[in-house]
């Protein structure tokens, strides 16, 4: 099987991106590195993370100041053309921000940081992000940790029916711990190569972190490019 | 030289659990004639242009860009010049 080439991208203030690349890196064991906010190219990489934290401090709305990095130019183009790029938690609001998925991410309802694992049904196992769900057994419900303060998706009435019925929802919290649309904690765009979501597969991949359902979000991806 | 006063709040059709929260203490104090309380950002620049047409699109553009996500945002300005013309 081809290593895919991952490209973790790194902001003044990102947290997850050790985490991600330690995942692909060395548990995932594939090509991985990490491309730095000022990078005005993603090289030869064939996934982009935009990963987690507080890029920029979450200064004006998280993910607003992010997006017109010049690393971020890259990625839209890339994204454009039928590149994977994951987004995930602050790298979800980072792209919801930057236009390449619909929607944005509000503060939590009840206003407080939610920091614990929580169950998400997995909604559509054809996507590039869920494909290997289909190969296991009871994998219809995942567990994965959530950390994080705007995690409260909303999107108008057209976008969510657009969602709804294209499969473009890929998991939703079983018991809602932000208050989010219809219990939705990730999706990805019309064409599918590009995923949104609040929790964090990166961190729990190995079971030294107590569980691997993550992994196969990313097993998934490596998966399809092969 | 123009100064930019804006305001940024969350559309009136998204619920606005800080506001919600502030109401509610409001209550506590006793002021419970006081209704719809909504919070938002202030944000004061000030714009080197020579219009205040040119002030007024560049204020337009940078909330529309930067400042208020449309998505979930609605913004309102004032322009003053600090030039004492118009």
């Amino acid at each position: 099987m081809t290593k895919a080439k991952f490209g973790v991208i790194v902001f003044p203030g990102s947290n997850c991106d050790h985490d991600a690349y330690n995942t692909l890196k060395h548990v995932l064991e594939q090509d991985t590195e990490y491309l730095w906010h000022k990078d005005s190219s993603i090289g030869n990489r064939n996934v982009l993370i935009v990963p987690g934290g507080f890029s920029y401090g979450d200064y004006l709305r998280c993910g607003a100041i992010a997006r017109f990095s010049s690393v971020m130019k890259e990625v839209v183009r890339f994204a454009e053309s039928g590149g994977i790029v994951m987004g995930i938690c602050n790298g979800f609001q980072i792209l919801c921000e930057a236009g390449l998925l619909p929607g944005a991410l509000l503060r939590n309802e009840n206003l407080k940081f939610v920091c614990r694992n929580v169950t998400l049904n997995v909604e559509n196992k054809k996507s590039i992000f869920t494909g290997t769900f289909n190969g296991v057994p009871n994998k219809d419900r995942i567990v994965l940790p959530v950390a994080h303060g705007d995690g409260n998706y909303i999107c108008d009435e057209n976008t969510l029916s657009e969602l709804e019925s294209n499969g473009q929802i890929l998991f939703r919290y079983e018991d809602n711990p932000n208050g989010s649309l219809k219990n939705i904690a990730g999706i990805v765009n019309k064409k599918g190569n590009v995923l949104g979501m609040m929790p964090h597969p990166e961190r729990y991949s190995d079971d030294i972190l107590g569980g691997h359902d993550g992994r196969y979000i990313f097993e998934s991806v490596i998966n399809y490019l092969n | 030289m123009y100064s930019a006063k804006i305001k940024v709040t969350l559309r009136r059709s998204i619920l606005d659990p800080q506001g919600k929260a502030v109401e509610h203490s409001f209550q506590s104090l006793g002021y419970d004639k006081i209704k719809d309380t909504r919070i938002g950002k202030f944000i004061e620049l000030k714009i080197d242009a020579s219009s205040e047409t040119e002030a007024k699109k560049m204020t337009d553009e940078v909330c529309g860009k930067l400042l208020a996500n449309p998505v979930m945002e609605d913004y309102e300005y004032e322009i003053t010049s600090l030039n004492g013309d118009k």
